[in-house]
């Protein structure tokens, strides 16, 4: 049994002017994304059914098999476990780290809080290929960070930071926290200034300690923007390059390259090969989606 | 005590955050040797740096096209998604809603997923190795439309309703007034679009495949992958890299703040 249609609202000409208008106004914006976005994505995934060198392209027999070659690719493995491990390390302490950052700052009685501010957002401001060539010149093996431990006897010889596949992990970590952490420290430092300050209050006079009250009363009113920052963060660390790249080179055997790097090179280096790089980006943007979802449905359950 | 403790970890921070900064700088003015000698103080090597960096390096070339790059992918960027947010709240019907929802997913496409396509099209349109090519995909995000259309929420659409009576044009009611209330969220994304465009990486190096046009990160890499190393000479050119978008930044910083509380209100 059909439902009975609810009465169609009547639509004025000048009304429906109106909304032509407003398709107008949004078009070159979502004609740009629908192009440069949406499609080049439909035909990644077309590119990743087949094989070929260059521009000589057909469909692969069977279909599916540069995804089947992938399982066997040693290097897709190491990179992706790489990929995972700055993810787990990563994301984590630095949001953890903004959070404590941002409700120090957005204490009202705080001194010199500009100055705070300022200080620990500048990393943002910095390229991500300069910062990559800093850190890789401060962990020089005849660099300062090696002279500086040297000079207070924490190590007796220089350490190959860059060419051991631990440290060398390390220091990427390390570069990724620095250039990161104050970013999401200002969308905290944002989402703050919504927060009801009379319910922290109220908490304080109940007797619960600062920590307390920072973990049962702000925390849980920032959860749309931690939400926001964990999703962009596992994005932008999924698609870590310019560090893999500038600093580490991937190095030491791969051991610290990231996935698009692998990426990279399996597109534009060596023999190209469009399809079989055009899968290992699918594999990219399925793990992408679905930790979005995860994220998505985890920050809902709590609420 | 909590208050100690409190300073304490801020200044651990902030110091933290600009150390390597302050290397950068002290670095760009001492000789290679002195920058492995961890020499920590300001040099006298700094014009010299100077000299061999443009001695070795297109430093001119990379230096244009990173800033035409970046300024023209800003102006659009910010013409395009303020226009589109706009238009996403002010004339908000279940339509545009639900139109809205699914380019929101295009936030979801990595940039890696679309990269090699991407490639393939500006070939088709012989763009390759043009600076069109690099602005082009950056302009349109879905980020920034959504930026636009939560800033624009707190919009008063009654000055709309008295401007519509006054006579004004929908994009005349835009431009005068809806752009200059709305300048810490313009502010808000120029400062996203112009580092983001800027320091971008990997789509100019994948689509400027000839040395003769190069953007500043490209040149950097270059330097980095020579034979040995002039570290004092490398720092120069990455603080002048950093420069700019800094300075953007500080600039804008005020706004750029208020922009981004005023987009999650």
């Amino acid at each position: 049994m059909a439902a009975p249609l609810p009465p169609r609202p009547k639509v004025s000409p000048l009304e429906r002017r109106k909304s032509l208008t407003g398709w107008a106004f949004l078009l070159p914006a979502s004609l740009l994304i629908l192009w440069l976005s949406f499609w080049p994505m439909i035909q990644a995934a077309i590119l990743s059914l087949q094989t070929g060198r260059g521009t000589r392209l057909s469909f692969a027999e069977p279909l599916w098999s540069n995804y089947t070659r992938l399982l066997e690719d040693e290097t897709f493995k190491l990179t992706l476990q790489n990929t995972f491990i700055y993810l787990v390390i990563q994301v984590p302490l630095m949001l953890v780290m903004a959070l404590i950052l941002a409700n120090l700052l957005n204490n009202p009685n705080l001194r010199f809080k500009s100055m705070w501010r300022t200080a620990i957002f500048l990393p943002s401001a910095v390229g991500l290929v300069s910062y990559a060539l800093v850190f890789r010149t401060m962990f020089a093996n005849d660099g300062l960070v090696n002279d500086m431990l040297m000079g207070l006897g924490l190590i007796d010889s220089p350490v190959n930071w860059l060419g051991q596949t631990g440290t060398a992990r390390f220091v990427l970590v390390l570069g990724l926290l620095w250039r990161w952490t104050g970013y999401n420290m200002i969308f905290y430092l944002a989402a703050l200034q919504t927060v009801d300050r009379s319910t922290i209050e109220a908490a304080k006079i109940d007797g619960a300690s600062s920590a307390k009250a920072f973990w049962y009363v702000t925390v849980p009113q920032l959860k749309p923007m931690i939400l926001l920052t964990a999703i962009l963060s596992t994005n932008g660390t999924l698609q870590l390059f310019d560090e893999s790249y500038a600093l580490t080179a991937g190095g030491p055997a791969n051991t610290s390259m990231t996935i698009s790097h692998y990426l990279y090179m399996v597109s534009f280096r060596n023999s190209p090969n469009f399809g079989y790089a055009s899968a290992i980006s699918y594999v990219i943007l399925i793990i992408v989606a679905a930790l979005a979802v995860v994220q998505l449905k985890v920050g809902d359950k709590r609420d | 005590m909590q208050s100690v403790a409190g300073y304490v970890f801020l200044t651990l921070a902030a110091v933290a955050s600009v150390f390597p900064l302050y290397f950068m700088v002290v670095s760009a003015t001492n000789s290679s040797n002195e920058v492995l000698a961890s020499k920590l103080l300001p040099g006298t090597h700094l014009l010299e740096n100077f000299r061999t960096l443009v001695g070795a390096q297109p430093l001119g070339v990379a230096l244009w096209y990173s800033a035409l790059i970046a300024v023209g992918t800003t102006i659009l960027a910010l013409a395009v998604t303020s226009v589109a947010g706009y238009g996403f709240e002010v004339f908000h019907t279940k339509a545009k809603d639900r139109f809205m929802g699914f380019l929101l997913l295009g936030i979801m496409i990595p940039f890696a997923a679309t990269m090699i396509p991407l490639f393939r099209m500006f070939g088709d349109l012989g763009l390759v190795n043009s600076w069109i090519a690099v602005v082009l995909p950056a302009i349109s995000t879905p980020f920034l439309v959504m930026l636009f259309r939560q800033a624009s929420r707190s919009f008063p659409h009654e000055i709309i309703e008295a401007a519509r009576i006054d006579g004004l044009k929908e994009l005349q009611i835009f431009l005068r007034i809806y752009v200059p209330t709305m300048r810490p969220t313009f502010a808000a994304a120029a400062v996203i679009t112009f580092m983001a465009a800027w320091n971008n990486f990997l789509w100019p190096k994948v689509i400027l495949v000839n040395n003769d046009v190069q953007t500043l990160p490209m040149l950097l890499t270059n330097i980095q992958a020579g034979y040995v190393t002039d570290y004092g000479m490398l720092m120069l050119a990455v603080l002048i890299a950093s420069l700019p978008a800094m300075l953007v930044f500080l600039a804008l910083q005020k706004s750029f703040a208020q922009g981004i509380t005023g987009a999650i209100k």
